[in-house]
């Protein structure tokens, strides 16, 4: 049985157990004297049956599904001759992914063995064991608890009540996912992190002047011992972002002050939408154009000034990323200016201000602290940004900050070390995470700062 | 007493001459302000416009293919009918090309004009063969997908008239194209290979329907999880929770996850689903399940703001009356509230589809040819599927990748529009 069968069948099951639960109700209803001597409408008895029948067995499932592939896996491992475990992690999960690919009918990579072969057919076996054991004990626990809360049903029993409590919980629970999320986040980063922080130390990665990961296979290969500091990724990353958002916050403030303080309804209706499906269009189109119709173009306008850009300059990235923040940072600020009380600015014009010494001198700093936030939020997502990066800006880490030469940034780093092989036990698979650690940090520092100023902000003036 | 007088008023300058006198210059920088802030949203629209400009412009004609009409016969010297779908189909094909160009002898010349059809045509031959065997021995003609290169030819990417080191093309493979135009047996038709086919390493053979089922999946299972867990997190939080220190920590996390880069989720995927549970790598289900983690926290918001603007009145007509608390949610506010949930969620939905960065974590960057069958299958989604031709050198493969963003904008559009037009149909002024 495969696990959608298996959840279809559930399914049903439930729906039997929701009918047997509301007949049921209705039978000792009946005994009792009719329907309103019951405690609940009787839809309550059916609920509280179905949501016994199928909530413990749905979770049974999901824990099922999450942990037997690694029991399997185990116990295929150990039922394998001495002569394959004793291999190297890396070799042996090489020989567990062949297996696999034997068991599913993919490609196999490397030569198929007798032993192979049994294995295959060990974990296949062992495979549709866990799936008929899992099948029998969902549906036997789906039948248990029908059968339990069915002879419990009394016109006395407070159905809606429970069913509501268990609504609640099932409520909580999903509300309680994004502390989960978040917690797995930075458990799994952490982790991978230490682990990379035991083989390279945490100075040399924060402040080394030299990156170049790329680890020697063989002992005595030349010229790639791998280097960990981080200082050129990260000033790749302050440079790209720094263009970004020398592009994005003069244009995207003056929009803002246009749409806000000078534009009539007309012109604002037309053009603050069309400036938002800037926001919407997806990073690797913009990716796409900066690598394909922006570089180009830098390059031949670089060389006819007689200047050296090159093909994957910083510019280009930058330029393209901060037309992407460009609606970020107006439709933030946007509010702010709209949310500074009228009051002030009628109080400038009566001064005999004209509209632009008003915005100047009045609702600027007024607005200033959520305008502020708005640029700090649009810097986190540009410190973020990877598809960009990844199409139109380089892999040389490069220590410069000259915007026509190549850099490289955080996450163009964390895409390269974890796309293709990876190694969870060489320090440059390992780097990646200890540069998402870094990356998460930082933008989390900065999102809450712009959370709270914003949130400041919007408080002094209601 | 007059001239005292006059006098005095020459001394004195009153306020509202300075004020003349700086008035010119205040209101040149009022109008020079106003002019910076409609020429920054000028400065927008433009880069919106050159964007859709240069790939409209680099992929509209990536809907049309170049083929080639061959006059095949079916030789049966070349069809076993032991095996037919093993035979030597590309020999056919280039035993058709040799009696169409009699004159061209030499092994190299013979290659150079093979490498005009593309080797789909012997897929194409196969499939024929396969679907009815009676046409072997017969003469057919039929019309074959040329090689990217005389598509890029024809379709004017290649300047003709420079030596052979220049192009892609050698100028006997120019002269045969051109004998091929003059019998009109090379044209431009509507690219139907594009839309039905998965990804191939020869531009003119690759599709995005692989992706787009890819995608597909991958937003279903995103959908299925986040739409009813982010729906039940927000009436939990807007309806049901306390205002303490547990409902505010959630509150901060939500937002802040909001903001979180993309490709940390990424990290988390690759760390938890394929690490610690061993799901399998390039699978639209845990595609799924990390966008349902990214796109929560938008769905969560955007569902609060709809419940929040179910005014206060009605939940208290229903209390009134003597629903419980869970009642009054169920049956009054949530379905006022729904289609604003609605919007949010495919607002989320159209972030889902356009994300890349996370996926290339969890190994959907795969090369993957065949169409995916289920979520368990290896595939690849539209942006990844961008992202890799993007990365092809082939010259083909920038008109390839255009059309493909197209296809991809279209679908957002068609998204976006559906939420607005959801939004409008039920807005409610309260």
């Amino acid at each position: 049985m495969s696990p959608s069968t298996i959840l279809t069948a559930l399914l049903i099951l439930a729906s039997i157990a929701y009918y047997l639960g509301r007949r049921r109700a209705f039978a000792v209803a009946g005994k009792a004297g009719g329907v309103r001597y019951l405690h609940s409408r009787p839809i309550y008895y059916g609920a509280l049956t179905a949501l016994w029948c199928g909530v413990p067995a749905l979770l049974l499932f999901t824990l099922w599904l999450a942990l037997d592939d690694k029991i399997i896996t185990n116990l295929v491992v150990s039922g394998l001759p001495q002569a394959i475990r004793a291999l190297p992690e890396n070799r042996l999960n090489l020989v567990v992914n062949d297996i696999k690919n034997l068991v599913s009918g993919n490609i196999v990579a490397g030569e198929v063995t007798a032993t192979i072969q049994a294995a295959a057919a060990h974990y296949g076996n062992l495979k549709a064991t866990s799936n008929a054991a899992l099948a029998a004990v969902m549906l036997s626990l789906g039948i248990v608890g029908t059968v339990v809360i069915r002879s419990r049903i009394s016109p006395t029993m407070r159905a809606r009540n429970l069913v509501e409590q268990l609504v609640k919980y099932l409520l909580i629970a999903c509300s309680c996912l994004a502390i989960l999320t978040t917690i797995g986040i930075v458990l799994s980063v952490l982790f991978e992190a230490t682990r990379f922080f035991k083989a390279v130390p945490l100075r040399e990665f924060l402040f080394g002047l030299k990156w170049s990961p790329q680890m020697a296979i063989r002992a005595d290969q030349v010229g790639s011992s791998g280097a960990f500091g981080a200082i050129p990724v990260f000033l790749g990353t302050l440079l790209i972002s720094g263009i970004a958002m020398a592009v994005a916050v003069p244009v995207g403030l003056m929009s803002a002050i246009y749409l806000a303080e000078y534009a009539d309804r007309r012109f604002r209706d037309i053009a603050k939408p069309l400036l938002e499906i800037l926001a919407g269009i997806p990073t690797v189109v913009y990716g796409f154009f900066a690598a394909i119709t922006v570089a180009p173009f830098i390059r031949n306008l670089g060389s006819t000034l007689g200047l050296d850009v090159s093909s994957e300059s910083a510019l280009a990235a930058g330029l393209v990323m901060g037309i992407m923040i460009i609606p970020f940072v107006s439709s933030l600020s946007d509010d702010v200016i709209n949310a500074v009380p009228q009051s002030l600015r009628d109080g400038a014009y009566s001064l005999g201000a004209t509209r632009s010494e008003t915005i100047k001198q009045v609702v600027l700093p007024a607005a200033l602290p959520g305008i502020v936030g708005s640029i700090l939020l649009a810097v986190s997502r540009a410190i973020g940004e990877t598809m960009i990066v990844v199409m139109a800006a380089g892999l040389a880490a490069n220590l410069t900050l000259n915007p026509f030469k190549t850099v490289t940034t955080v996450t163009v780093q964390i895409v390269t070390l974890l796309i293709g092989d990876q190694e969870f036990d060489s320090p440059k698979t390992l780097a990646a995470f200890a540069l998402g650690l870094v990356l998460f940090v930082v933008t989390l520092f900065l999102n809450v700062i712009a959370l709270k100023v914003v949130r400041r902000y919007r408080e002094q003036y209601e | 007493m007059n001239n005292g007088d006059s006098k005095a008023h020459k001394v004195e300058r009153r306020t509202i001459d300075v004020v003349h006198q700086g008035l010119a210059k205040r209101y040149r920088a009022e109008r020079r302000f106003r002019l910076y802030g409609l020429s920054a949203i000028i400065i927008g629209l433009l880069c919106l416009a050159i964007l859709f400009i240069s790939i409209v412009g680099n992929g509209y004609k990536a809907f049309q293919q170049t083929y080639v009409e061959l006059e095949v016969f079916f030789d049966p010297a070349f069809l076993d009918q032991e095996n037919l779908s093993t035979a030597d189909y590309g020999g056919l094909v280039k035993s058709t090309l040799q009696t169409m160009f009699p004159e061209v002898k030499g092994r190299s010349d013979k290659r150079e004009l093979y490498k005009l059809i593309s080797p789909g045509a012997a897929f194409q031959l196969r499939a024929m063969v396969l679907k009815d065997p009676d046409i072997i021995g017969k003469s057919i003609s039929l019309w074959v997908p040329a090689d990217d290169d005389v598509d890029m030819l024809l379709k004017g990417h290649f300047k003709t008239d420079v030596g052979e080191s220049s192009g892609r093309l050698t100028d006997k493979q120019l002269a045969w194209i051109e004998q091929l135009q003059e019998q009109g047996r090379i044209k431009k038709k509507f690219n139907k290979v594009f839309f039905t086919a998965g990804d191939s390493r020869e531009p003119e053979l690759a599709g995005i329907w692989g992706a787009a089922v890819g995608s597909f999946y991958t937003l279903l299972v995103t959908l299925l999880l986040s739409f009813p867990i982010g729906v039940a997190a927000a009436i939990y939080l807007e309806e049901f929770a306390q205002k303490n220190r547990w409902t505010d920590l959630i509150e901060v996390n939500i937002n802040n996850l909001a903001a979180v880069p993309s490709i940390v989720f990424g990290l988390l995927g690759l760390a938890v689903f394929l690490n610690f549970f061993g799901f399998p790598r390039s699978a639209p289900l845990v595609g799924g399940l990390v966008l349902t983690l990214m796109t929560l926290p938008t769905i969560i918001i955007a569902s609060r703001a709809a419940l929040q603007s179910v005014p206060p009145s009605i939940r208290e007509g229903a209390l009134g009356v003597g629903a419980s608390k869970m009642q009054m949610v169920a049956h009054h506010v949530l379905p006022l509230a729904l289609p604003g949930m609605l919007t949010g969620t495919i607002i989320g939905m159209a972030r889902a589809l356009g994300e890349t960065a996370p996926l290339l974590m969890i190994g959907m960057v795969a090369f993957i040819v065949d169409i995916p069958r289920g979520i368990t299958d290896p595939a690849t989604v539209l942006p990844v599927q961008i992202y890799l031709w993007a990365d092809s050198p082939e010259r083909a493969f920038v008109e390839k990748t255009s059309a493909a963003i197209m296809i991809l904008l279209a679908f957002l559009l068609l998204m976006n529009g559906a939420a607005i037009i959801l939004r409008k149909k039920f807005e409610k002024r309260w």
